[in-house]
């Protein structure tokens, strides 16, 4: 298979109904790779808990708000990054403790961060408070990972 | 694709069907659509039912577990079937099976529950 280098951006409205959006078009983007049906969907959800965490935490789900979104394939590796310009988050490392939510009265699960972390190779969170937040995921596809051994 | 939801009562057990996808823009639906039903007091067990749910993430974590707690007040158990393996891995990580039971198939979790 020949390696490739590819890349994609995409900005929209802070609307729960482009959570869904935002899914469809990270995974058509990346689905030309030799891909698993595991790993396609495991990037899904990754997409969905970032996207959700810029919604509601950033923007408090003011529709004013843009999501921005820009995935980078580099040999068989998919790096994919999340971009607010909402109020940041105060306290990062008590944000990624699983169960740990600002808003139980949403019933939110807190298990946003912990899905990341498990279904992503790494996980960076750059934050400023006022001024947004930055989530950068990386995992490297299983058919790269075949071919490097 | 948005998320279709069916639901069924079977004496003492409400059978939630869910089809296509629970994110956060979908739960707001399930939550207030299951609450109506909850209403009935005789209602004390929940069966999900996940067989044609195609994507989940923890948007649904946060409903299920709000249904849980109101069935859990009424000594109620809730049981979930038909998981696809990432739902079921998003489940497992979250701890929800420490209070929620799984079986194989919706059958199964009736019979256990006396209402097949």
């Amino acid at each position: 298979m020949t390696v490739q280098r590819n890349f994609m951006s995409v900005s929209f409205a802070a609307l729960s109904q482009n959570e869904a959006f935002a899914r469809v078009a990270v995974a058509s983007f990346i689905s030309h790779l030799d891909i698993t049906m595991d790993e396609l969907e495991e990037m899904k959800t990754v997409i969905s808990e970032a996207v959700t965490n810029a919604i509601i935490h950033g923007y408090d789900e003011n529709p004013e708000g843009v999501v921005h979104i820009s995935v980078r394939i580099d040999e068989g590796t998919v790096e994919v990054v999340v971009e607010d310009n909402g109020k940041g988050i105060e306290d990062v490392e008590q944000a990624m403790q699983p169960l740990y939510t600002t808003k139980p009265e949403l019933e939110r699960s807190g298990m946003g961060f912990t899905i990341m972390e498990n279904f992503m190779d790494s996980l960076e969170v750059a934050t400023a408070i006022g001024k947004g937040t930055t989530v950068r995921l990386t995992k490297r596809l299983s058919f790269a990972k075949a071919l490097q051994n | 694709m948005s998320l279709r939801i069916a639901m069924e009562t079977r004496q003492d057990v409400l059978v939630i069907r869910l089809q296509g996808e629970l994110d956060h823009h979908t739960a707001e639906e399930l939550r207030s659509k299951v609450d109506d039903i909850l209403r009935t007091p005789q209602i004390r067990h929940i069966v999900l039912s996940l067989a044609d749910l195609a994507f989940m993430d923890s948007s649904g974590i946060g409903v299920i577990l709000g249904r849980f707690k109101q069935i859990s007040a009424r000594s109620g158990e809730m049981y979930v079937c038909s998981i696809n393996p990432t739902i079921y891995r998003i489940f497992e990580m979250s701890g929800l099976f420490k209070v929620i039971k799984f079986r194989e198939n919706e059958a199964d979790a009736l019979l256990v529950l006396g209402v097949a």
